[in-house]
């Protein structure tokens, strides 16, 4: 019998040697196979003494073991280097460009919008609707602009025919959404009214159709100081400053009384404009408190309820937050426009993830 | 508005700065638009006398000058002014100074061999006004040395607010003085007002004709005879006034209404008494009556305007303009000032139907004093006199103030609830008081007197405005907004969650957002819908936003052609927005709207891009119908398409026969002919709120139940009519067996000759999921047969051998 030793010497320098998988085979056989080395070895066990035969026999199960591992572990080395080389032969150009992917994009004023929706949704406001064909009554009447006042004069109003000689109107802004409101529902009443409005100008700073959103809160305490409450938080989010200076100015609108206009701090220092702190005043809104001529026009006693209602050019905010220049821009559907001012469509804004990325 | 800081320290006793005076004005609703500083840049101008004014050795036109600019060192310079003259005083602006009106830096210069060392400014190089007929030429009695600014009244800021429409009362000067006295600027001066005794009855009467006694479009008219006027220049300082403010003057008694009009809000007319003929009569107008105007335009009025007639007809449209015939001149001598109150409404109507823009048109619209008549007419009757000389006839007066004084109850707690401010009582009293108000009443409940040039106070919340904005919207607390809730409802209704889905879902397929105008070409708009005339602008601003859309769909594939003459032919558009059937609320429906164009990309190493198509706009409607949570499975496609989609390339996605959820395909080349863009462009319309709403009201899912046998898949090929569409074999083979059929996929269409003419084959991979044990062969045989049978029976067709 061979010294077992030696053998296993032998025979794992040969697995070594090895240079492919057919040579490793080769050893199998010789060494493993029915007529192997060890085969043979084990065969002969059968003549020992009982108590030889079983350390024999442990012995040589051992070292089968430990071939078989050293055959397996140099088969998967050698059948690396064979996928080793064959990889090299697969190389790709990896600085080619994939196949393009169109991106898409989201138009400025539509997230402009969704950031506004997330702010007052954050402060309880829902989101109302209206038509944007309107008749005199909810666009003029109802919100205390008689037919001969001047205020209705400023309004450039488009006019579409109606029936009966009573004329529509193209809404001029987004209030008489807050008279449907009104009308139809029950105070406590917190809507935000983003749309689509329409006016009779056209030059370098107005477009026939624009967005406003506008606010209204109805209830029975709520007062100029919730007002400015609301509206500080509101732009202090949206333009994304801490302490934004906020200043309120009388002004005139005929659906609210007292009425306010609301501007920002900024800073043209240097000829950069920003918004924050500064030495100059930057009209952002209009504001005030709901006319009791409104709330009555509306059905709901002016006695009991009060509130307050606020506007906003969309495209304004759009404009000063991400510094698109020229308003007439945003409905010229140029492609290199879009993609510059759009955004991504994951960049869904709220108060959560943040409104900007 | 604009007036000079010295004009309204006329009104107002201050020692306030001019920033706490425009500060205030801002902070109490007449908001400051700009302060002119005219004194800015001509600092170093100052008056000197030609000592000495000879003529130029070699220049026929020019004169050498010594002049004196009052430091004792005599400068020689040349000028060419025509009114150059030893001896008088002019404005010299020394060498080195910047000269505004023709934007010049002075250096010493020689000029036809004399040295010019400084310059004699005509008033159009000061950059004050456009005279330039010669140099300024000042007063003899003109100290020299001193800053020019000064002795010309240029250092005298122009102050221009904006005034909303309700504050008519502050269209003159004394209005907004006393808003500031209220503000705590100063106080309100006493008006200088005493009456004017006349000396002889006027010989001009008026008569107010109007029908209806209580609404008489003027129901008041206060007039008065000046004789033995001189109508000439008006003085300087009423001058330099009126040009300060931006008015150019014309005559004495003109420059008198035009200060009358901003002085006090008193707008006059004076009419040359010796062109009137008869009395005076103020009525309405009669259809198709003339005049010609001041501005001198001829006007013809319907039936609906205050006229000022004469026995020769119209001599003035009421409230609006004066009449060009019977209006003063240099030559007039003897005057008739009429003072008079018109109807706000048809003041406005008028001068809007004629389109006439005017001071007086600008103010009676808004409301003047009805009280003031006669005290303005006292007031004028003495600046004529002072200016013009002249005799005074006693005041005819014609009708009355028709504001009979109006009281509001007021609670002063509501300042408090309305407004959130604590104000003293005593405070909210001094402010109302300072603004004219009377106030009488208990504690609780005050009676408070309009004063008669505040129309536009008319209700409680009125009188909470006046007293908080001159109080300061600054000194009202912010106060949080408290929620209803603790945490918020979701802002979006479902209607308004799919548009969002529907954008998001666009845009990460690829397409980018546009926002296009609601109104479109008539034209154009006539290619996808006829539209109702309900739906067309009475005033469009052109022709091409005339129509409200009935589809955004031209919008966006103009905008493609607009890109592709930009050099990018291939635009990916989408809308999300409204279009329009009619008038009605319930005639406009929101649609998600998108084109594809040109090819699907640009050239590239891997795959070469290929003509968009039907396939591709069909893909995109399915993929917001999924994100909208649409039975997607459940749609049936249907061909009969509107004509601006290709006729056979386009199809309808329904529920049902009748509810269209969305339509596909490539757009009409006769429409893109039409809008002269190149194709192919292919689109798709969705329309969310059509999708069914959920009817589940929980957010739970039905239970997933997960089969431990593998799914099977089986091809088959049909040989079938060419006209054979896709969607019939599929919806057959998937009804051939309910239980164990899970999807039915299209994988291959062919058409060879080897098929035959009129022939194609369809290929479909059939899965089937086992549920209760693995199929038998016998069993995936059986379904195989049902299903060739069913495909066979529905289409004709057979199994391809």
């Amino acid at each position: 019998m061979d010294n077992p030793d030696q053998l296993r010497d032998d025979i794992l320098k040969d697995v070594d040697a090895a240079e492919s998988v057919d040579a490793l085979e080769e050893i199998r056989v010789a060494v493993l196979g029915k007529k192997g080395r060890i085969t043979d070895m084990m065969k002969g066990l059968g003549q020992m003494a009982p108590d030889e035969r079983k350390a024999a026999g442990q012995a040589l199960n051992a070292l089968k073991d430990e071939i078989a591992d050293a055959l397996e572990s140099k088969k998967t080395t050698l059948a690396d280097a064979d996928l080793d080389r064959r990889l090299m032969t697969e190389k790709i150009d990896v600085t080619l460009p994939p196949a393009p992917e169109p991106q898409g994009s989201i138009h400025p004023i539509s997230q402009t919008i969704d950031e506004i929706t997330a702010i007052f949704g954050e402060m309880g406001f829902t989101v109302a609707e209206g038509p944007d064909i309107e008749d005199d009554w909810h666009n003029f009447t109802a919100l205390n602009i008689p037919a001969d006042h001047p205020a209705r004069q400023e309004h450039d109003t488009f006019y579409l025919p109606g029936e009966h000689g009573e004329r529509k109107v193209l809404r001029t802004h987004t209030s008489p959404v807050q008279i449907r409101t009104m009308t139809a529902e029950k105070p406590p009443i917190r809507i935000i009214i983003p749309g689509r409005t329409y006016r009779s100008d056209y030059d370098a700073t107005h477009s026939p159709m624009f967005h406003q959103v506008e606010g209204l809160v109805i209830d029975k305490t709520s007062h100029m100081g919730h007002l400015k409450g609301c509206l500080i938080e509101f732009c202090s989010a949206f333009f994304e400053v801490d302490d934004l200076p906020v200043r309120f100015r009388p002004s005139y609108f005929p659906f609210t009384e007292p009425s306010a206009e609301v501007d920002i701090g900024c800073t043209r220092d240097g000829g950069e404009f920003r918004i924050g702190h500064g030495d100059d005043w930057l009209e952002i809104l209009g504001s005030g408190m709901v006319n009791p001529n409104v709330l009555a026009n509306c059905g709901i006693d002016p006695t009991e309820y009060q509130g307050f209602a606020f506007g906003i050019g969309i495209e304004r905010l759009a404009m000063l937050k991400y510094g698109i220049p020229d308003l007439r821009t945003f409905y010229d559907s140029d492609l290199r426009w879009l993609r510059h001012y759009g955004f991504r469509s994951l960049e869904v804004p709220g108060m959560v993830g943040g409104l900007v990325r | 508005m604009k007036f000079t800081l010295s004009w309204l320290k006329e009104h107002l006793d201050t020692n306030a700065s001019l920033t706490e005076i425009t500060d205030a004005l801002t902070m109490v609703g007449l908001e400051l638009e700009g302060v002119e500083d005219r004194a800015k840049g001509l600092e170093t101008f100052v008056t000197a006398r030609v000592v000495e004014a000879k003529q130029h050795p070699n220049a026929d036109r020019l004169r050498v000058c010594q002049v004196d600019p009052g430091n004792g060192e005599t400068v020689e310079l040349v000028c060419g002014a025509p009114n150059a003259r030893t001896g008088m005083i002019g404005v010299f602006a020394p060498g080195g100074s910047y000269i505004p009106g023709i934007d010049v830096t002075l250096k010493p210069t020689e000029i036809r061999g004399v040295m010019s060392n400084g310059m004699l400014l005509s008033e159009r190089e000061m950059g004050i006004s456009d005279e330039h007929d010669g140099i300024v030429d000042l007063p003899e009695d003109t100290p020299i040395g001193k800053p020019a600014v000064d002795i010309m009244g240029l250092n005298d800021p122009v102050i221009d607010i904006a005034i909303t429409p309700n504050r008519g009362d502050c269209l003159g000067v004394r209005g907004i003085a006393r808003d500031l006295a209220a503000a705590g600027i100063g106080s309100l001066k006493p008006l200088a007002n005493g009456p004017v005794p006349g000396s002889f009855e006027s010989p001009i009467k008026v008569h107010l004709d109007f029908d209806d006694p209580d609404n008489k479009p003027c129901p008041y008219f206060v007039g008065r005879y000046v004789r033995g006027v001189t109508n000439g220049e008006s003085p300087d300082w009423l001058k330099e006034k009126l040009i300060a403010v931006g008015l150019r003057p014309i005559s004495a008694l003109v420059d008198i209404t035009n200060l009358m009009t901003i002085d006090l809000n008193r707008p006059l007319h004076v009419f040359d008494a010796d062109k009137v003929k008869g009395d005076i009569r103020v009525r309405l107008s009669k259809s198709g009556e003339k005049m010609l105007a001041l501005n001198e335009k001829e006007y013809t009025f319907d039936d609906e305007m205050t006229l000022i007639t004469d026995d020769n007809g119209p001599e003035g449209l009421g409230g609006v303009m004066g009449g060009e015939v019977s209006g003063v001149t240099e030559e007039t001598v003897n005057v008739f000032i009429e003072s008079a109150y018109f109807d706000p409404v048809r003041t406005a109507m008028t001068g809007r139907k004629l389109q006439i823009i005017s001071d007086a048109r600008y103010r009676f619209e808004r409301g003047i004093d009805p009280a003031f008549l006669e005290t303005g007419m006292e007031i004028a009757t003495r600046l004529v006199m002072d200016l013009c000389g002249g005799e005074p006839s006693e005041v005819v007066i014609a009708g009355g103030n028709p504001e009979k004084g109006r009281s509001l109850d007021f609670r002063p707690d509501r300042v408090k609830e309305l407004a959130g401010v604590d104000v003293p009582r005593d405070e909210i009293q001094r402010i109302l008081a300072v603004l004219g108000f009377e106030i009488s009443g208990d504690s609780e409940t005050w009676q408070v007197k309009i004063p008669s040039w505040r129309s536009d106070i008319v209700h409680e919340a009125c009188l909470v405005e006046e007293v908080v904005r001159i109080n300061g919207f600054d000194k009202i607390p912010v106060t949080p907004l408290p929620r209803e809730t603790t945490l918020p409802k979701p802002a979006l209704n479902l209607s308004q969650k799919r548009r969002a889905v529907a954008r998001r879902t666009l845009a990460a397929r690829g397409l980018t957002e546009a926002v296009t105008y609601s109104f479109m070409g008539e034209k154009e708009a006539a290619l996808f819908a006829e539209t109702p005339d309900s739906i067309r602008i009475a005033n469009p601003i052109s022709s091409e936003l005339s129509v409200m859309r009935p589809s955004a769909l031209a919008n966006l594939i103009q905008a493609a052609g607009r890109n592709a003459d930009r050099g990018f032919a291939n635009a990916d558009l989408f809308e999300v927005g409204p279009e329009y059937f009619g008038d009605a609320p319930e005639d406009q429906r929101i649609s998600a709207v998108g084109i594809r164009s040109g090819l699907t990309g640009p050239k590239h190493w891997s795959k070469a891009p290929a003509p968009v198509d039907a396939y591709m706009a069909k893909a995109d409607a399915l993929a917001v119908l999924d994100a909208l949570g649409a039975p997607v499975a459940n749609l049936q496609v249907f061909t009969d398409v509107l004509t601006y989609y290709h006729p056979g390339r386009a199809g309808e996605l329904r529920l049902g026969p009748k509810n269209t959820l969305a339509r596909f395909g490539e757009i009409n080349p006769k429409v893109l002919r039409a809008l002269d863009v190149k194709g192919p462009v292919v689109a798709f319309e969705i329309y969310p709120d059509a999708v069914p709403q959920p009817k589940a009201k929980s957010a739970a899912r039905s239970m997933l139940t997960l089969s431990p046998f593998q799914p099977i898949e089986r091809d088959f090929a049909f040989v079938v009519d060419t006209e054979t569409e896709a969607g019939k074999v599929v919806q057959a083979a998937r009804g051939a067996e309910k239980t164990l059929i899970t999807d039915v996929r299209v994988f291959d269409v062919f058409e060879g000759p080897s098929l035959g003419e009129g022939r194609k084959s369809l290929a479909v991979t059939v899965v089937l999921q086992p549920t209760e044990n693995t199929l038998t062969d016998e069993e995936i045989e059986g379904i195989s047969k049902k299903i060739v049978q069913a495909v066979e029976k529905a289409t004709g067709g057979s199994l391809r051998a």
